[in-house]
This record gives C-alpha cells, structure tokens and sequence, in this order.
C-alpha cells in the first residue's frame, strides 16, 4: 500500500516536472501577451529532435545537447516571434487557434520528411541509467534525474520572476499591460525575451521526454492537450499556479493508471474539467 | 430652420419611400439568390461527370453537412470550441448501434437516432459549459470530447473499443433505392440530406433568433442590456448545431460502414474548424466551399505524401488567416451580397 | 403614496479594499428627470451598472416601482423595464440602423424566440422600428451599415435601441459625449422631447445640458452621495463648487 502510494508520487512527480518544464513557457507567453500557441508542442518535439542528432550524429553529450537545444530553439524561436506571432498580438482567439495549428502541421510535416515517422530513441548516458537506492526502494535513475531538473528550473524560474529586474517587469506587464507600457517598459521586446525563454524551456523539455516517452512528429499534437490542461487549470501567465497544475494533474493522472488501468487515463481529464467548472481562470487566475 | 425644407406633401413622400426601402431591405435578405443553386448543380454535375469518385464525393458531402452544423455555432453565434467532433461521434454511434445492437436497419430511423442522441449531448454539454468563454471553453469542450472517447473504450464489449462497429449496413432507401460498391446511391442519399439540413439551417439563420445570434456575436453585452437570455440563445442554438454534426455522423456510419472510436479525435474537430474558416464562416456556403477545398486537396496532396499534405494545408491555414479573417471565399462572398448581414469583424 | 419608480436604499459596491459605491440612498418619482453629476471618477457610471445589474452590489437593495430587483440579472431587470445608454457606444456596429432596433423590440416582444419564421416578415417589429427611427430621423440612414455613420447619429442609434426597448426608466450615460457641438443639438431635442410617463437619469458633464434639462441633480463623489437638490440648490452649494473647482483654489482664496 505504502509502496503504491510512494510509486505514485513519485512518478506522478517526474510526469508533473515533464508538463511544467514544457508548460510554463505556453502559460507565461499567454498571460503576457494573451495569445493561445498551439504549436508550442511543436518546439518541444523541435528541440527532441535536435537532442537526437546532437548525441547520435554530432557526438555531442547528452548534457551539453540539452543545453545547446534550449538555446538554439530559444534563437530560433525568436524569428518565428517577430514574423508570425506579432501579428497575433490583438486577434480574435480563432485567429490565433488556427494559425497556429497551421504551423504545428508545418513542422509536424516538415520533421516527418527529415525524420521519417517511426519513433526516435536516444542513447543517455550511463550514469543516467538504472536506480537510485533510497531507503528499501529504487528507484529510476533518469525519472530522480528529471526531478532534480525540475526542481533547479522552479529554483531558477523563481529567482528570475522575483529577483531580477526582468522578471519584475514581466510580473508587471502580465498584471497589467497598459500600465505597464505608460511607465516605459518595452513590451514588444519582454514578449520577445519571454517567447524565446519558454519555447527554450519547451525544447529542454522535448529533449528530456524523448527517453520516457520516445519521439515521433506526432509528439506536438499528441502531448498538446496535456500542455494546454495544465496552463488552463493552473491560469495563463502564473508559474507557480502552472508548478501546482502541473503537479496535480500528473499525479491523479499516475494515480489514476496505477489504480484502475483504463479508466484512469479518464482521471487527468475529470480533474482538470472539475477544477475549470470552478475556478475558470484557473487555479492561481485573475479573473 | 434649415434651408432643403421640402414642401409637406413631398416631405410625406420621401418617408414613405425610405419605409418602404428599409422594408423592402429586410424582406430581401432572405430570398433566394439563383447563385444559391449552384452547388446543388455542381454537385449533380460531379455525379455525372465523375461517377468514379463518388465515394470520395460522398465523404464530402458528409464534411460540407459537418462544417455546416459548425458554421450555425461559430460564424453565426461566434462561440468556438475544439470538441464539436463529440457531436459527429455520438451520431455515428447512435446510426450504428441502431443496426449492429437493435436490428434496426432503416436508414432514416438512423438519421434521426443519430441527430436526437447528439443533440442530447450537445444539450448537456451546452447547457453547462457555455457560461464559459476563452481558453477555460477551449479546454473543457476539448476534455468531455476526449473523455467521450475514453467512456466508449471503457465501455468496448458495447462499442468495439478501437476496433469500432463494422458491418453497419443501412437497408434500401424508402425499400426502393439499393446501394453499390462504387457509392452513387450512398452519393445522392448524402445529397438528399444535405439539402434538407441546409434549408433548416437556411430558415433558422434568417430568422428573428438567428438575427439575435447575430447579435451575440457583435455585441453581448449590448444584447444583455437587451434583455436577451443570453445563455439559453446558446443552449438552444448548441443543441441544434449538435444534432446536426450527428446526422453528419449517423450518414458517416451509414456510408462507411465502420465506424471506430477515431471519429472523437482531435484531428476531426480540428479538420472541420479548418475546412469551415477556409471557406468562410458565417455565411453558410463557407461549409460547402471549405469542404470541398479541403477533401480535393487532401486527396490530391496525400497522394504525393501525407506530410505534403499535412504542410500544404498548415500552410493555407495561416495564409488565409494573415490574408483575411473571413476565409478566402467569404471575401468575395462579402463582395457579391452573399452574405445575409454584415462581415465578421 | 405610490412607491417612487427608482429607490435605491444604502446602496455599497466595493471591489476589494476599493470601495466604488459608500451607502447611496436615491428615489426617483415616476416622471422624474433626474441628473446625476461629480467629478471624473466619481463612480457615477458604475452607479448605473449597479442599477441595470451590470455589477452586482456588495450590500442594500435596487427597487424599481417598489418591487426589489436587487436579485435579477441584467436581463431580467431589462424585462421589468430599464434600458440604458452606455457611455460608448453599444451597437451592432456591422448591422443596418434599423436592424439594431429590430433587435431591441425582437427580444422585448419576444420574437427572437421564432426560430421559423423569416425576421423580414415580422410586420409589427418592422413597423414600430422604422417609428423609432422615424421620430429621431434616422430614417435616411435605416439601412446603412452603423459603423457607416458619422459618431452623433450613431449615439441617436443608442439612444432609439434604448427607447425601442419602451422602458419605464431610461438611464441615459453622458449621452452627448464624444459628439461634435455641431451634432450635439440631435441628442439634445431628442431628450427633451422623451415620453413624460418614462422615469430619466441621466449622467451628464455638460453643465449646460444639466440646469436645463434636470428638475433635481444629485452630486456623487468618491462613490458617495454629497448632495442632492433643485439646479438653483446645487448652484448655490459651496461643497459642490469645491468639488468641482479643487479644495487648493478655495484654500487659496481664504
């Protein structure tokens, strides 16, 4: 029973890092600057690829590829901001909807010709592999690995929300837009920064993913609902209501497929319906 | 005074006739156009001028009665979801048990099985998820579509899981009309319908609730300050909308003959919101335009590789919303008077 | 004595620690043309939204004809008889003029409940629309796309969806506002002519508009009433001349 109980938290704990890794970036971007980005799956299954070529055919790594891919993907994302996203600044929530969809296809079909379809999978390290002793249990190596991950990015998204001026001025702008463009700040560049920065977040988590979960094209669409759940259920542009969304639905959805097989891929879902007929802007919303 | 004072009697006039222009006007609205019997040749003309697609006309017609039920909720109401495709399952469903379970294999019967199963459905899911709006909408109607999924995989001795419900084999239209492999009576059947449907969808659009549709997609809170029940225009306008996204569904079952749990992926919701901003929202012909648009590329594209394919319509997606917000046909729609009132914003 | 058309009994909104609206106590007789004044601020829109329903109050009771509606949404207090203007425009910016009117007497007959019958063929709607639009002299405009109209005539459009709706109290929101001077005379008649029966507030900056148009003003500031009275009253009220001129001017001239 114990034993249950502590399998479920704890890999309820690693899925729950894997969606907010991923998830903050959709949630900042939209309580920033209200834009609803169905592709942001599409960065992560982006940045997983990258991770594979880098250790399979650059020899990069593992580690370093993790790095490199939040960066480039950060870079790159940067373009596709200032080309197609500015324009969704102020456009009706179907106009967002369907652009980006349109540009998740893109990719989804863009990587499907370079990749092919068939699931990826990728060679980690050694010393990510197999189990870590705590107390009578073991437990994996990579999932306690993927905690620890998550844990530095809540330390480290924490510091930059509170302590920096940057993070300041991005707390500021998502409370109040208009307010914040009167007292000088420049918004277009913090979306810009802010954009990067999540769809960078969204490729590490890509490239962490790929050994839980493996990587074809599809993972862009696939995994979106989950994305969406948590930064829905969580309320857009909060991190920490996206940590406690994140942390709930992962560990009812574990709890859920440990407890009733089938029906408790339900589980995630009735949670997140639940919370939403509640408290619509989510967990840690304004409304 | 000012200085154009007309004499009284010409002054009497002029109201008049400026009464009986705005009358006139209003009346207008709803009369048809003979633009409006062209798809109806065009799809006759297809029967005839190719019989070896009618198979792949037939889907169409179902996706044009799909994106049509969509167009009554979205371009005229202007509420968006991403679960409507619950809808088409629940029909489809319905259609199909109502022969595989029940032994009921008349064709109609499944229509309507279909349409007042769905529109349960969309009555319930209406009734409480329309007091919402934005991203909370977006989730929750993409959640009960998947959860729908998931309930017909749980409940697999009744509903065949994945594997779904094969051998849905409709009787003879009316006792009269017998049904081939290459899809002409299955063709027609679907066209039958789809006149049907757009006369009903047709009537409710011009009429004084679909004139308040209208407006709570301008102006809701001007149309609270109306004194309009807003929430159950929704409900009311949702059901129906449902019902017909099931008899899209129930005709699927019945043409296919299989019907598995896909009907309730994302993919369908997403193909249909697709195909109907392609074509235009609001405008009802939107549907039959986008459809058509999209089944013929799909097909061709496909053929070349399914990522063309999957590129190619990510592509015309966001041209047509760059280019324009009414979809590429609704521009020129907007141009001829097609349009029953004025443009989307 | 027959109960007052409006009463407002102790009315509170706050939202938060803010407080918009302090105990406001108001009765308006039937018939009344009351004008309700203060500086930018002063929460007298929000005091309209609190009577219409818009916003729900924090505490004290909205009565219309002496029966509490304090309950009701927007809408259902619509259906016992108030219609507002809001202060910028709510139109159906894409619709004819005359379908905007159309809309108002749909809903109030309930005729948007027809899902059957075509909109062109109801006659009675039609007809008391174009009345409407014919006593405001709309008429020329009737089908004409709104957002087509110059901003004055569009602000008659408001004020005819509001008196289409056939209320027992009219709350007019600053209705000349954002109209140039040289369409300001429309609004202006039109008000002045309004039916005698129908109970008028009116939020108004325009002083002029005010002492000619109100038999009595009440002053709202910070959310609080400061006073209420005849125009000659409140023109000769010193705290009323502060509010409006600033306390440091007075300061100064002491």
């Amino acid at each position: 029973m114990l034993n249950t109980i502590v399998s479920i938290l704890f890999d309820g704990v690693a899925w729950a890092m894997f969606l907010f890794i991923i998830s903050v970036g959709l949630s900042v971007t939209m309580g920033l600057m209200g834009v609803v980005n169905l592709a942001h799956g599409a960065f992560a299954m982006a940045g997983g690829y990258l991770v594979i070529t880098a250790t399979a055919s650059w020899g990069v790594p593992f580690l370093a590829s993790l790095v490199i891919t939040f960066l480039v993907v950060a870079c790159v994302s940067v373009l596709f901001e200032r080309t197609l996203y500015a324009q969704l600044y102020g456009a009706s929530e179907l106009d967002q909807v369907l652009l980006t969809i349109g540009l998740a296809f893109m990719a989804i079909a863009t990587y499907t010709y370079f990749y092919g379809p068939l699931p990826q999978a990728i060679h980690v390290p050694d010393y990510l592999l197999g189990g870590v002793h705590l107390g009578a249990r073991s437990f994996p190596t990579y999932r306690v690995f993927l905690i620890v991950v998550g844990a530095a990015l809540v330390a480290a998204l924490w510091y930059g929300f509170e302590r920096t001026n940057m993070g300041a001025k991005i707390r500021a702008t998502v409370d109040n837009r208009r307010m914040a463009q009167s007292v000088g700040i420049d918004v277009d560049r913090l979306f810009t920064f802010t954009f990067a920065i999540g769809s960078g977040l969204a490729a590490l988590g890509g490239g962490l993913a790929i050994q839980l979960l493996g990587l074809t094209p599809s993972f862009a669409v696939i995994y979106l609902v989950f994305f969406l759940l948590v930064v829905a259920v969580g309320g857009s542009g909060s991190m920490w209501g996206t940590l406690a969304a994140a942390l709930a639905l992962g560990i009812c959805d574990t709890a859920g497929k440990y407890l009733f097989a089938d029906a408790g891929s339900f589980a995630i879902y009735a949670v997140a319906v639940l919370i939403l007929l509640i408290k619509p802007a989510g967990l840690y919303g304004r409304e | 005074m000012d200085a154009n004072n007309p004499s009284p009697s010409s002054l009497v006039g002029t109201v008049a006739a400026e009464r009986a222009h705005a009358v006139d006007f209003l009346a207008r609205r709803d009369r048809f156009r003979v633009a409006e019997a062209l798809p109806w040749l065009l799809a006759m003309a297809a029967y005839f001028v190719f019989p070896n697609q009618m198979i792949l006309g037939g889907q169409t017609l179902i996706m044009i009665l799909f994106a049509l039920s969509l167009d009554l909720i979205l371009g005229f109401a202007g509420i968006v979801t991403l679960g409507h495709a619950a809808y088409f399952g629940v029909g489809a469903y319905g259609a199909a048990l109502l022969i595989t379970d029940l032994g009921w294999s008349e064709p109609i019967s499944g229509l309507v099985c279909g349409a007042v199963l769905a529109a349960i459905a969309g009555f319930l899911s209406g009734w409480l998820l329309l007091r919402y709006r934005g991203l909370a909408l977006l989730v929750l109607t993409l959640s009960t579509t998947i959860m729908l999924q998931q309930l017909g995989n749980l409940f697999r001795d009744f509903t065949g899981g994945y594997d779904g419900i094969p051998g849905i084999n409709i009787a003879p239209l009316f006792g009269l009309f017998d049904y081939d492999l290459y899809g002409h009576t299955y063709y027609l059947y679907c066209l039958g319908v789809l006149l049907i449907a757009l006369y009903v969808v047709r009537r409710i659009v011009y009429s004084p609730f679909g004139q308040a549709l209208v407006g709570l997609r301008e102006n809701v809170a001007r149309m609270h300050a109306l004194g309009s029940p807003v929430h159950w225009r929704l409900v009311v306008a949702y059901t129906i909308s449902a019902g017909l996204a099931g008899v899209a569904g129930a005709l699927f079952a019945q043409t296919n003959t299989l019907v598995t749990l896909g009907v309730f992926d994302f993919d369908q919701s997403a193909a249909v919101l697709m195909m109907l901003i392609l074509g235009g929202a609001g405008w009802l012909y939107g549907a039959f335009v986008g459809a058509v648009l999209y089944m013929v590329l799909q097909n061709e594209l496909a053929k070349i590789s399914p990522a063309f394919w999957q590129f190619g319509i990510g592509l015309l997606l966001i041209a047509v919303v760059l280019l324009s917000r009414h979809g590429v046909f609704g521009r020129l729609a907007n141009v001829g008077r097609l349009l029953p009132w004025g443009a989307r914003p | 004595m027959t109960a007052p058309a409006l009463e407002i009994r102790n009315l509170q909104k706050s939202f938060g620690a803010i407080q918009v609206a302090n105990d406001i106590n108001l009765a308006l007789p039937r018939g009344a043309r009351h004008a309700l004044i203060g500086p930018n601020g002063a929460g007298k829109t929000t005091l309209v939204n609190l009577i219409t329903g818009r916003i729900r109050a924090s505490a004290g009771k909205v009565l219309l004809d002496g029966e509490e509606i304090t309950s009701l949404s927007q809408a259902g207090r619509t259906r016992r008889g108030i219609a507002r203007t809001f202060q910028v425009n709510q139109l159906f910016r894409n619709l004819s003029v005359v379908e905007n009117v159309y809309l108002a007497i749909a809903e109030r007959t309930g005729a948007c409940n027809r899902l059957w019958r075509s909109a062109g063929s109801e006659a009675a709607v039609i007809e008391e629309a174009l009345d409407h639009l014919q006593s405001l002299e709309l008429l020329a405009d009737a089908c004409r796309p709104v957002r087509e109209l110059p901003y004055g005539r569009q602000r008659l459009v408001e004020i005819a969806i509001a008196l289409a709706q056939r209320p027992k109290l009219l709350l007019l929101d600053e209705p000349a506002a954002g109209v140039p001077s040289s369409e300001n005379h429309l609004i202006l008649d039109v008000i002045s002519r309004l039916d005698p029966n129908i109970t008028v507030l009116i939020i108004e900056h325009d002083m002029d508009v005010v002492f000619r148009f109100a038999s009595r003003i009440t002053v709202l500031v910070a959310g609080a009433v400061l006073t209420e009275g005849t125009p000659d009253e409140i023109a000769g009220d010193e705290r009323v001349r502060s509010v409006y001129l600033g306390e440091r001017r007075e300061a100064r001239r002491d």
